[in-house]
Order: C-alpha cells, then sequence, then structure tokens
C-alpha cells in the first residue's frame, strides 16, 4: 500500500466515523436538551405542559411543605413571579428555604411544576450560573443575605 | 514569618521560571552548551522554592494560622489532621499552588533523568515546561495568593467545606493533577520537537513514559473522584456526565488516544505529526479543564464558588498555550517526515481505529459540554445537555472500539493475518456467547441490550487473556515451559494486558449497575421492614452520635437475607461544626453480586425518616477496573526498556512480535 493511500484510507476512516458522530449527536440533541427557565419565564412564556425543562430560582421562605410519604411541596421564586413545585424524592443536602435552587421535570396542566430532580450542590455559597445570572437580570440583589440564608445558624 | 518565606520563595520561583524559560531555549538556538546547561539548575531551583511555598502554606494549615486569609477560609482547628493537611488544596488558590509544584516536579525529572535526551530537546523542553510554570505562577500570584495576610486575624476559621473531609477526595485531586499536569510534559516535548523540526524513535520513547505515568494518575484520579460521588452524595451514581466530570474526562480520552499513538510511533516511526499534534491538544484539554473548573462558566453539581476574574486568566493561558501549540504545529509539522508504511490489517492500523474512535469520541464529549455555552452566547438561551445525549453519542463510538479491542494486540506490526488472530480469540468468542446466553436465561428484567454489555464485557477481557495465554503457549507447551515464558515476558506487555482486562471489567461493571439496579425511596418508622433486590431490611432507628467535629445520626437497619442475618448497616445524617453544613454519609455493604447502599433523609413530622435504598450489582467492577488499568500502566513503567529508554537495537526487534 502506498503512502497516499494510506493517507487517503486514513482520511476516509476518521471522515466516515466523524459523519457518524455527527448524525448521532444530530440525533441526540434534539433528545437531550433540556432549557432552563425561571418562573418569570414561565408565566410569560407559556410552555407547553408536558415539556421538560429545569426550573430555577430560590426556595421561598416558609413555603416548604412535608406530605405523605417523601412527598415535598415548594415554591421557586425569582421574586416577581412564583411556581409551586411538587417533588417525591429525598432532598438535597444543601436544599434550604431562601436558597438557590434548580429542579428539573415538566409543568402540569393546571400550572405546577412536577420535579423529578432536584439539583445538589456542593458548597453553600455556590449559586448555579443561570440562577445567580436570572435573577441578577430580574433585578434581585444578590448580596451576602440571599447568598447565605439563616441556614448558616443551624 | 514561614508564611511570608513562602511567598518570597513563589516569587523567586516565578523569576527563576522566567530564566528557564529564556536562556536554555536561546542556548538551542545558538547551540551554545552553557546556556543549555542553566536549564537542569534552574528546573531543579524552581522545585525547590515551589515546594518551600507549599510546604510554608501546609505549615500555616497545620498549626492553623488564621491570621493567613487562605487558611481562615478553609481550616478550623477542630479539624484532624489528616483534613489540615488536605486542607490546602482542598480550596482553589492552594490546589494551584499544588499544581505548580506538580509541572516543577516533572519540570526537575526532564532536569535529572534527561541525560540521555540530546542536548538541544532537553533545553527546549526545559524552556517550555517553565513558560507554563510562568504562566501559571503569574496567575497565583496576581489573582490567586493563598499567602495573603488577615489583620487582625479571626479567633478560628470557616473550616473546609464538609463533603471535601474525606479520605478520597483527600487524595483525589493530587492524582487528578499529576494527570493534568502530566500532559503538559508531552506538550513540552511536542513543541521542543517542533522548534527542532524534528522527531525520531527517541522522542516517542521519552514521551511515552510521562505519558503513561500521566494518564495513570489521571485513571486513578478520575476513578477516586467517581467513587467518592458515589457514596458521598447520597445519589448511588458513579458518573453524571456532569461538565466539571467531563472537563477531566476529555484529556483522559485524548491521553488514552495519545498513548497509543505515541506506541506507532516508536516502533514504527509513522504517525508522527499525528502524535505530536495530539500531544498539543491533549494538553490544551487539560488547560480547558483547569479552566471550565475554575471560572464557573458552566453549571455543575460539582462546582464551588469561584471569581469570574480568575476565569478570564486561565481562558487566556490556555489560548496562549494552545493557539501558540498549534500555529508552531501547521508551521513546522510538514518538516517532520513521514515513516514506514502499513496495511490497514496490522497493529498499526488496530492503534489507527483506536486513535480515530477515541478522539472523535472526545469531540462529541466535548461539543455537549460547550454546546450550552454557545447557544448562550449566540442566542441567549439556557440550556443543559444531558446524561442521554452522552449515552446516545458516546456509547455508540465505544462499541467498535471494544469489539476490536483483543484484536490490537494480536495483531502484528506492518500486516498482519486476520484469520489467523481471530483464531486466538475463539475462547474468548465462545466465552462471550455462552455469557450472552446465560444472561438471556436468567436475568428476569432489563433491556435487551444488556446481555450484550455483558458479552462485550467477557470478550474484553479473556481477549486481553487469550494474548498472553497465547504468547506463553498455554496448553500447547508443558506447564513448565508456558511459566518460563511468562516470567520471561516484556513487563510492558503484562501491563498491556491488565489495563485491557481492567476494561473489560469495568464495562461489566457498567452494563451491571446500569440496566439492573434497583431503587427505593420510602418512608420508615422504626420497627418498620422492607425488601429490595432479595435482602430484607428491618429499621431499628436511629441514634443520635458525635464525632471530632460533627454531630450525626445513625439509622440503623439490620440486613437478612432469607431469614440469615447478614449485615448492618448505619447511614448517617451528619451536621458538621464548621461550616455548619449537612451531609449523608451512605451506609454501604459490598456483596460478591453487588452494593446494598442506604441513605438516611430527613426525619419527619410523624417519626418516620425518608430513606432510600439501592442495589447496585457489580458496581464494584467500574473502580476495580481502573484500578487493574492504574497497575498495568505501573507494570508496564517498570519496564526496564521504557525506563532507561532503549538502546537503539532493542528498537529494531519490536516487542510485540511474537515471540519466536
Amino acid at each position: 500500500m502506498t503512502r497516499k493511500q494510506r493517507r487517503g484510507l486514513l482520511i476516509g476512516l476518521g471522515v466516515g466515523v466523524l459523519s457518524l458522530a455527527a448524525i448521532l449527536m444530530m440525533f441526540a440533541f434534539r433528545q437531550a436538551i433540556v432549557f432552563f427557565h425561571t418562573p418569570s419565564d414561565v408565566a410569560e412564556h407559556k410552555i407547553a405542559p408536558g415539556a421538560r425543562f429545569r426550573l430555577g430560582g430560590l426556595v421561598e421562605q416558609g413555603s416548604v411543605v412535608r406530605g405523605d410519604g417523601t412527598k415535598v411541596a415548594f415554591t421557586v421564586t425569582d421574586t416577581l413571579q412564583k411556581v409551586p413545585v411538587s417533588y417525591e424524592g429525598i432532598l438535597p443536602d444543601l436544599f434550604r428555604e431562601g436558597q438557590g435552587v434548580v429542579a428539573e421535570g415538566t409543568l402540569s396542566p393546571d400550572g405546577h411544576f412536577v420535579a423529578d430532580t432536584v439539583l445538589a450542590k456542593h458548597d453553600e455559597t455556590y449559586m448555579p450560573p443561570e440562577v445567580a445570572k436570572a435573577l441578577k437580570e430580574k433585578g434581585v440583589k444578590l448580596g451576602e443575605g440571599a447568598e447565605h440564608p439563616e441556614g448558616m445558624t443551624q | 514569618m514561614i508564611i511570608e518565606i513562602g511567598h518570597f520563595a513563589l516569587i523567586l520561583a516565578l523569576l527563576v521560571a522566567a530564566a528557564q524559560m529564556i536562556v536554555p531555549a536561546w542556548g538551542a538556538q545558538k547551540r551554545d552548551r552553557r546556556l543549555m546547561a542553566f536549564g537542569e539548575p534552574a528546573a531543579l531551583s524552581q522545585l525547590a522554592l515551589i515546594l518551600i511555598s507549599f510546604l510554608a502554606l501546609m505549615h500555616a494549615y497545620v498549626t492553623s494560622d488564621f491570621s493567613v486569609a487562605n487558611v481562615a477560609a478553609n481550616s478550623h482547628s477542630s479539624k484532624p489532621l489528616i483534613y489540615r493537611i488536605s486542607g490546602v488544596w482542598g480550596n482553589h488558590e492552594g490546589s494551584m499552588l499544588l499544581w505548580v509544584l506538580i509541572l516543577a516536579v516533572f519540570g526537575a525529572a526532564v532536569a535529572v533523568f534527561g541525560n540521555n535526551l540530546p542536548a538541544t530537546l532537553k533545553a527546549n523542553v526545559l524552556a517550555v515546561q517553565s513558560s507554563v510554570a510562568v504562566a501559571f505562577l503569574l496567575f497565583i500570584l496576581i489573582t490567586s495568593n493563598p499567602f495573603e495576610r488577615l489583620d487582625p486575624a479571626p479567633f478560628d476559621g470557616n473550616g473546609l467545606n464538609p463533603i471535601l473531609q474525606d479520605p478520597a477526595l483527600a487524595f483525589h485531586p493530587p492524582f487528578l493533577y499529576m494527570g493534568y499536569v502530566g500532559f503538559s510534559m508531552a506538550f513540552s516535548f511536542a513543541v521542543a520537537a517542533l522548534i527542532e523540526g524534528r522527531t525520531d524513535a527517541a522522542w516517542a520513547r521519552w514521551v511515552r513514559p510521562w505519558t503513561l505515568l500521566a494518564w495513570m494518575c489521571l485513571t486513578i484520579g478520575i476513578a477516586m473522584g467517581s467513587w467518592w460521588a458515589y457514596y458521598e452524595l447520597g445519589w448511588g451514581g458513579w458518573w453524571f456526565w456532569d461538565p466539571v466530570e467531563n472537563a477531566s474526562f476529555m484529556p483522559w480520552l485524548a491521553g488514552t488516544a495519545l498513548l497509543h499513538s505515541a506506541l506507532v510511533m516508536e516502533k514504527r516511526e509513522a504517525l508522527k505529526v499525528w502524535t505530536i499534534l495530539l500531544a498539543i491538544l491533549t494538553f490544551s484539554l487539560s488547560l480547558m479543564g483547569t479552566f471550565l473548573v475554575r471560572s464557573g462558566v458552566l453549571s455543575s453539581v460539582h462546582a464551588f464558588a469561584v471569581d469570574p476574574g480568575r476565569g478570564v486568566f486561565v481562558l487566556s493561558i490556555m489560548m496562549l498555550f494552545t493557539g501558540g501549540g498549534l500555529a508552531l504545529f501547521s508551521y513546522r509539522a510538514r518538516e517532520l517526515q513521514q515513516g514506514g508504511v502499513f496495511s490497514p490489517i496490522s497493529r498499526e492500523g488496530a492503534l489507527v481505529l483506536n486513535n480515530v474512535l477515541l478522539t472523535i469520541a472526545c469531540v462529541t464529549v466535548l461539543v455537549g459540554t460547550l454546546y450550552p455555552l454557545a447557544l448562550e452566547s449566540l442566542t441567549g438561551a439556557k440550556i443543559s445537555v444531558g446524561a442521554p445525549y452522552f449515552n446516545m453519542t458516546f456509547v455508540p463510538l465505544m462499541l467498535p472500539l471494544l469489539l476490536a479491542l483483543p484484536l490490537g494486540p494480536l495483531l502484528a506490526w506492518k500486516r498482519a493475518d486476520l484469520a489467523a488472530v481471530m483464531e486466538r480469540l475463539v475462547a474468548a468468542a465462545v466465552l462471550a456467547a455462552l455469557v450472552l446466553v446465560a444472561v438471556f436465561a436468567y436475568a428476569e428484567r432489563g433491556p435487551w441490550l444488556a446481555p450484550f454489555g455483558f458479552a462485550i464485557g467477557v470478550w474484553v477481557m479473556v481477549g486481553a487473556l487469550s494474548e498472553i495465554a497465547f504468547r506463553i503457549k498455554l496448553g500447547q507447551a508443558p506447564a513448565a515451559e508456558s511459566w518460563r515464558r511468562l516470567i520471561n515476558l516484556p513487563r510492558a506487555s503484562i501491563g498491556t494486558t491488565l489495563a485491557h482486562f481492567g476494561v473489560g471489567l469495568m464495562v461489566m461493571g457498567i452494563v451491571g449497575t446500569t440496566a439492573y439496579k434497583s431503587e427505593a425511596i420510602l418512608l420508615m418508622k422504626p420497627g418498620d421492614k422492607t425488601e429490595i433486590a432479595g435482602f430484607e431490611l428491618a429499621f431499628k432507628g436511629a441514634a443520635p452520635s458525635k464525632g471530632p467535629n460533627y454531630t450525626e445520626s445513625i439509622g440503623v437497619f439490620d440486613v437478612t437475607r432469607g431469614g440469615a442475618p447478614v449485615t448492618r448497616l448505619e447511614p448517617s445524617k451528619r451536621i458538621y461544626d464548621a461550616p455548619p453544613q449537612p451531609t449523608s454519609e451512605a451506609g454501604i455493604y459490598a456483596a460478591w453480586s453487588g452494593d446494598l447502599y442506604a441513605v438516611l433523609g430527613d426525619q419527619q413530622p410523624d417519626g418516620g425518616f425518608a430513606v432510600r435504598l439501592y442495589f447496585h450489582p457489580l458496581v464494584r467492577c467500574i473502580w476495580f477496573g481502573a484500578l487493574i488499568m492504574f497497575f498495568g500502566g505501573a507494570i508496564s513503567l517498570s519496564d526496564r526498556r521504557l525506563r532507561v529508554g532503549a538502546p537503539s537495537r532493542a528498537s529494531r526487534a519490536p516487542a510485540g512480535v511474537p515471540a519466536e
């Protein structure tokens, strides 16, 4: 096999696998992308019930209600709008009222958000960048108070 | 005072590194031996200075000197000694110091062990290595100085984030950085080779052990992170395709490809240009990993609070080295001489396939990780790309790789006989088919693809062993003869077999736990009983307890199987004293068939506890697989031919050709 043929073969193999990967990626992106919305987006956009998205904001003070078994209800707010959220399962260790949260799930027809995942964080002072940015855009001040709620005194 | 010495040593290290960046390279250009020789003492003193600086910071942590801002922010006097030590790199500033320390260790290693390198190559490598050090020392001194003082000193520190107070996480960052930073060696050698405009087998022989060392450390570092996330975060997952995880996985994929292409370059002098490019890209991906983790631009479950200003600095460093390396590559790569030709069915051909698949798999991970950033900057839409994307793109690319993996080491260099190779893999194929049938027959549930996954795992594991079995003539020669051959096998080929076996074992673990996991979330009151995966669990209640720097509530579960006692699981919920943050400690029982895993949730108003139970079949195979890959690398590294750099005679008799 000459050098030229070999180079052709290599390039062919590379291009072949790459285009296969590109097709896979296009298919995967269509299914695996999850949009991020704030409660205000939910109020404005009229997101279709059943569409999967991530809801981010602050857990409203005093809104966490424990139901039967491991059911939990709470409200996510960006201080302008609110969305009631229901979740079944164990909340992450750092889930706290007044603190930033990202929940993934779908909107039910009656307008409340059914979360199947509530994202955990490693760090008390960490705020997911989408939440921090979205809140900033809505004009919410993220002072020390917002990022360190009374959880610090626990 | 010690802290000021550390700070001063770090500034001196920057000056030394700056000199080391210029003088030896200048000497190599001018062919001036004295200027080139400057690199060695400079690399050693750079290491000594950074070490002094690192030890000074460690001293401040161990003695709890809270007048140092970094210590006050990240340590606490009540913390056990091991976490006071690991706390040094449990924060941004300290971990960057560890980063440059490891960088300096690698640089010094070239100075000490590089006597058989051509003088100009050595000088250039030391200069390039030092340019990376200059960039990161500047980064530390300008944006992340760990030696800043606080006045007045606080009475006590804020403490280390409790979830970092864990043995696995104490060693996870050093291994990860040894991986990331180790690839800087490949980068420095690649750039030095481009500066000189030539490379040869000796170059690859030098690069390979360093790449192997970096790859081993990255493998074990990632595995430790995965193991830690599995038991510490209480979600029972071992990999989430999270941006921060991907940031470490991309250099691993590229580094694995580099390891294999450097082999072709060493043995056959082919794929030179590609290997050089891969060396540059691998280190660029390491830098990108550092950027993604430190800048906080991506939403990650593993992210920590960060300062955006630092992100810009790391991004500039990354663009400088990636851009510079690639520019030099496009300018000089043409001048590199092409090596030997080979037929598609050959060891080289198999390694090319390996490289194509690994590189493109790395591209799919890269696209999935960066797509949210690109989309947000273009359209403002905020998205996240979840695990389904990666499962749909990455996994299909891994399938041909795993299927071809056992063939590779059996193929001869240059031109191979595929039929003869398949003959040697009959045992592996038969066993894989048996496993396929058996799993189909016995599995009551789970996806229909899972039995094929197990079959591939067995194919890879048995295929790896088949190579050794063939080479020692197992069953075809007297046992004593086979034994003699096994002893005399080059360690590198035993290492290859082990590493490939580890891959197969990992596949078994991944398939087992992904396809056959059992999960239950329920509310349990003391006295309640439940059942999962054939185990009966009786909840006895929760009792308070006190640790060195936390209080905890330990739930007690008595586990029986068919009435016979098995174990007692004790998951706990801890509240640390400083910072006052809750963590969950999973209760795990490791059986041969898998892990029984319990997490204690919040207490409910009626006295019951939310409880999360899992059974993860074969999950341990994932980390054992990684461990075996690590040891495979270590055994290969201990091969004399790699350590000393083989004499030219040995390179003409490639190790890959089956003995006799």
